[in-house]
């Protein structure tokens, strides 16, 4: 059984086409990224596989059942529970505190409020911004901010983690610590990760790297199997 | 490289030299000594012949040409990739330049889309080394290093690749 596949997915946004077509294989604990030039379509795939958008033509399973088919209710239920996800703008629910901001899946779903603000805490502090708990997004820096949206899509330990330029505002060296820290969490917990980002050395954290152009696929970079077998050391 | 700027077409010697120095204006002036010496080489190999002789303007000037072999040696060269370290930067360029110049589109993809899979793997298992649960301070900074200069040249490979893709419509449409 495949883990999470498209199928031929188109997507227009009125009269602009944004996928023309991709079809894309990603296996349980992979961590792909999906790079391209700005436009070509990585957001808008991404939130295609996510069960966000639904594609005009084409398939989006998820362990063999085409989740795009599913009503509204049932895909935010599978996004609430299975998935977690990362936009690229407007993370934080600017009202709460970043404790609140990360406890929120959790209540969502269902549990307690103490046991929420718990866990929530326990993945700030994974993030080092535990000291960030009761402080509102509006009096944080942007890689404060992005650390606490990272530990909220997280939070759940969703099966798969969809991260849209996970490091887009951040310097190079804060960068590379929330990616680093998102990456180790992933693989010890066996979490699949789609990663949009442009940037190459975003995409080197990846096992395997899918270029988009124009709505297409240009090319993959190393196999899963390839990158754990030859070339990484 | 001289091969490169005969793949374009014959040429005198002086003719090479500014060739080569308009081309490719960051690397060091070609002296004339350099010129000759080297085409004494290529023509003991068999790689360029002289094809003729015109001594109306001066100096007596030899034009010469790639022959198959050189054509051959020429193919070899732009088609292997280079080591993807920090120092490559130049010999890239070179043979992109070189490769244009032929006008040669599918030949320069070729070797872009060929570098860039190099360099790609070279800068995931940099990014591995790094993220190590063992790394040293000095293998993150020597990593650091490299990987800059890889994302860099990178960069430039996917930006050249598209220019090029955008260009070639354009001519062929
Ligand atoms: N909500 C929208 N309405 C109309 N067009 C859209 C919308 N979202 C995206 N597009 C268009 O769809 C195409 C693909 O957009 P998408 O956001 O997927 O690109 P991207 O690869 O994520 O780009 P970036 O790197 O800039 O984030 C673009 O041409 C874009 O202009
Ligand atoms: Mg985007």
């Amino acid at each position: 059984m495949t883990h999470l596949q498209a199928r031929g997915v188109v997507k227009a946004y009125g009269p602009t086409p944004a996928l023309r077509g991709v079809t894309l294989d990603v296996a349980e604990g992979e961590i792909v990224a999906v790079s391209g030039p700005s436009g070509c379509g990585k957001s808008t795939l991404l939130h295609c596989l996510a069960g966000i958008l639904r594609p005009d033509v084409g398939e989006v399973s998820w362990r063999g059942d085409r989740i795009d088919t599913w009503s509204e209710s049932a895909r935010s239920r599978l996004r609430r529970t299975e998935f977690g996800v990362l936009f690229q703008f407007g993370q934080l629910v600017a009202e709460l505190t970043a404790a609140e901001n990360v406890a929120l899946p959790l209540l969502l779903a269902g549990t307690g409020r103490r046991a929420a603000r718990t866990a929530a805490v326990n993945w700030l502090d994974r993030f080092g911004v535990a000291e960030l708990a009761d402080v509102r997004p509006g009096e944080m820096s942007g890689g404060q901010q992005q650390r606490c949206a990272t530990a909220r899509a997280l939070v759940t330990e969703p099966r798969v983690l969809f991260a849209d330029e996970p490091t887009g505002a951040l310097d190079t060296l804060t960068g590379e610590q929330v990616l680093t820290q998102l990456v180790r969490l992933a693989r010890e917990q066996r979490t699949t990760v789609v990663l949009v980002t442009h940037e190459p050395r975003v995409a080197a954290y990846a096992d395997r790297e899918v270029v988009l152009r124009d709505g297409m696929v240009d090319h993959t970079g190393l196999g899963f199997e390839a990158s754990l077998g030859g070339g990484v050391r | 490289m001289l091969l490169g700027l005969l793949g374009a077409g014959s040429k005198h010697g002086y003719e090479l030299k500014r060739a080569h120095d308009e081309r490719l204006p960051r690397s060091r002036p070609l002296a004339y000594g350099q010129v000759y010496a080297t085409l004494g080489r290529l023509l003991r190999d068999g790689l360029v012949t002289a094809t003729g002789q015109d001594r109306d303007a001066g100096p007596e000037r030899t034009t010469y040409a790639l022959t198959d072999d050189g054509r051959a040696a020429l193919d070899q060269w732009l088609g292997s990739v280079e080591p993807p370290m920090p120092h490559v930067t130049g010999a890239l360029f070179t043979k992109v330049v070189v490769a244009l110049l032929d006008a040669d589109v599918d030949r320069a993809q070729a070797y872009l889309i060929a570098q860039r899979r190099a360099h790609t793997e070279r800068l995931r298992e940099l990014t591995a080394v790094k993220t190590a649960a063992r790394a040293t301070l000095d293998d993150i900074v020597a990593a650091d290093y490299a990987i800059a200069h890889l994302d860099a040249d990178l960069r430039w490979l996917h930006t050249t690749l598209s220019r090029v893709a955008d260009w070639h419509r354009e001519v062929h449409s």
